[in-house]
């Protein structure tokens, strides 16, 4: 496991350059929503422009409800959202341009192709404008971009759902919208399938230069698409800026799980060793705390942080192990052991339980079953500090 | 046989027609009952469903009353044709719409709210203004309530009592239908005739319902309504 995460089939190099002119979405409003357990209000203010820009956030962040706002489904309270020079939405002026009229291409999460229709009178639906052969030319074109010309004359229905994928986006890019709004369209669908869907997506874009907000909570997405990312925490913008500025320097939990880490903890600082620049973290766990040497960061003993350690950066020992540089060495037992495509993920219990990723090969030399009692190793830099 | 053809004739014209005229009424009427938000809504859907609950007789009371020469309807129309709306065949349809009027709302409103929020938003979304929204989108995926609307207004229609007698009296070819025709046979200890009459009306309603419920088996297989 390398240290930076890395898209694992989509090519990083086409950094989408700016094209001079392209106008840029800026928004700056208030929204009341509500999920399931609490009201929240969504207080955002950023601008995105042309090129993608990821929208990440744990699910009630208000992502989705952020994306309808500025397609005019949702109407916030007070704000402003613009996209160029043209105002869709501001409280002020009493301007609230209608959702027909706003130009805002939105591919949902349920994608919401119209099942009674086939490929061809999806794609062709938002053109209705266009003169008849106009429109046949457009959607031929759209078709052959995004590879379903075969599909023409299928039933919505009866398509897979990498297929389904690129008739929604299709659809929406045939009606040449300002700005593209991307709510987890590429979620359910393995990664080949999407790193293709993706690649058709940037030479799409290479001639249609619009700000493009895209919601994911993958980070193999953030880092192949994002120019820039959007971190979205109860409503608020807690970081912006490019994917490795943001991820380099975890401070909140959101980004935190963005950058990887599946074990974040709660610890106190229990000494401080300047001279080694380590600390030594406690961490409370059932029958007892375990002492975890981290980093040097500022703050003095008793300071309350959240340590992150990312499932690939522990090792796994069947023995005691001596002679290691590694600070860390936890007894454990396996708790679980589950396969997810060529990665195993081990729940390990010590005094905390620690997600640990390891290969299949490990898995079989190492002989492990949960109930085995095993040794937890993590080296000092493996552990992220940040704050609590 | 002793069947009185002139009135079947009389009571299908009636029901075609005002299936018909409830089949447009009904589509505005059922599309603001699904998508409005309107605080008062519920009051406006307690007054659509009043002819369920209320016995024929005191709805059609009120539309005697209405179209009689004392309403400012009533007069308008003796002044527009000369006559009273009461106990013409334009009366009889006026009651009926109104008598038939939630069986028509009722199915078209629930089939309306049944698709899918996110088609609709996918619509506007892609430019469409509402009316194609409704034309494209919410009617074909309402199909199945269309049909049932449609054919709950038929059949209603086809079965009332006594909102004809109390709104169109019997006149023979002008408001006697096949019910009341029913009924003064049996007034009459015309058994024969009666049962003859009301085995064909039930027939015939029953061969009519089949084949639209048949017909709407087919539209539910072809548009699943999530």
């Amino acid at each position: 496991m390398s240290e930076t995460p890395a898209p694992a089939e989509v090519s990083v190099d086409s950094r989408v350059d700016l094209a001079p002119g392209a106008s840029s979405l800026s928004c700056e409003f208030r929204k009341q929503y509500s999920t399931a357990e609490q009201p929240f209000s969504l207080n955002v203010s950023f601008e995105a422009a042309a090129g993608f820009t990821i929208l990440f956030g744990a699910s009630g962040a208000g992502k989705t409800t952020l994306l309808d706002c500025i397609a005019g489904l949702a109407k916030p309270e007070s704000g402003r959202i613009s996209v160029g020079q043209r105002n869709l939405f501001d409280s002020k002026h009493g301007i609230d341009v209608p959702v027909a009229k706003r130009r805002a291409g939105y591919v949902f999460q349920s994608l919401a192709l119209f099942p009674h229709m086939t490929v061809e009178q999806n794609v062709a639906y938002g053109l209705a404008h266009l003169p008849h052969t106009e429109r046949d030319l457009r959607v031929c074109e759209v078709l052959r971009t995004f590879r379903i010309d075969h599909l023409a004359s299928r039933t919505a229905q009866k398509i897979s759902g990498g297929e389904s994928q690129r008739v929604a986006l299709a659809r929406t890019l045939a009606t040449d919208p300002q700005v593209l709004l991307l709510d987890e369209p590429l979620a359910a669908l393995d990664g080949p399938t999407k790193a293709r869907i993706i690649d058709d997506l940037r030479l799409w874009y290479r001639n249609h230069h619009i700000p493009i907000l895209y919601v994911t909570h993958s980070r193999e997405e953030v880092f192949a698409l994002g120019d820039r990312v959007v971190v979205l925490e109860a409503g608020r913008v807690v970081a912006q800026g490019t994917p490795h500025e943001v991820m380099s320097a975890p401070q909140f939990e959101t980004v935190a799980q963005l950058a990887g880490f599946e074990n974040v903890l709660d610890a106190i600082v229990e000494a401080v060793h300047p001279e080694r620049g380590t600390m030594a973290c406690r961490v409370a766990g059932e029958g007892g705390a375990v002492v975890i040497e981290t980093p040097l960061v500022r703050g003095g003993v008793g300071t309350q942080l959240r340590l992150g350690i990312r499932a690939g950066d522990i090792l796994l020992a069947t023995s005691p192990p001596t002679g290691l540089s590694a600070r860390n060495i936890i007894p454990g037992r396996i708790q679980s052991l589950e396969q997810r495509d060529v990665v195993v993920s081990a729940r390990v219990k010590s005094r905390v339980e620690l997600e640990v990723h390891l290969t299949l090969a490990a898995r079989d030399s190492l002989q492990l079953v949960p109930g085995k009692e095993v040794w937890l190793v993590i080296k000092t830099h493996s552990c992220h500090l940040m704050q609590a | 046989m002793s069947i009185d053809w002139q009135t079947f004739w009389l009571t299908l014209q009636l029901a075609i027609i005002v299936s018909a005229v409830l089949l447009v009424l009904g589509m505005p009427i059922a599309y603001w009952v699904a998508f409005s938000e309107w605080r008062l809504k519920f009051l406006v859907e307690a007054v659509l469903a009043l002819p369920i609950v209320l016995p024929p007789t005191v709805l059609g009371f009120y539309v005697l009353v209405a179209l009689g020469p004392r309403s400012p309807l009533g007069r308008w129309w003796i002044a527009l044709t000369g006559h009273t709306l009461a106990f013409t065949f334009t009366g009889l349809v006026i009651g009926s719409i109104l008598y038939s009027l939630p069986f028509a709302v009722q199915p078209l409103a629930a089939s309306f709210s049944g698709v899918d929020r996110k088609l609709i938003a996918a619509s506007e979304t892609l430019g469409a203004s509402p009316l194609r929204t409704f034309a494209r989108v919410i009617a074909p995926l309402s199909l199945p309530g269309i049909i049932t609307g449609l054919a709950l207004s038929f059949a209603h229609t086809m079965g009332e009592f006594g909102v004809v007698l109390m709104v169109g009296g019997n006149i023979p070819g002008v408001t006697r239908t096949v019910s009341i025709d029913i009924y003064d046979r049996v007034q009459a200890s015309d058994y024969a005739g009666a049962n003859q009459t009301a085995l064909l009306l039930l027939l015939l309603c029953f061969v009519l319902l089949a084949t639209v419920y048949g017909l709407n088996r087919r539209a539910w297989a072809i548009y699943p309504v999530k």
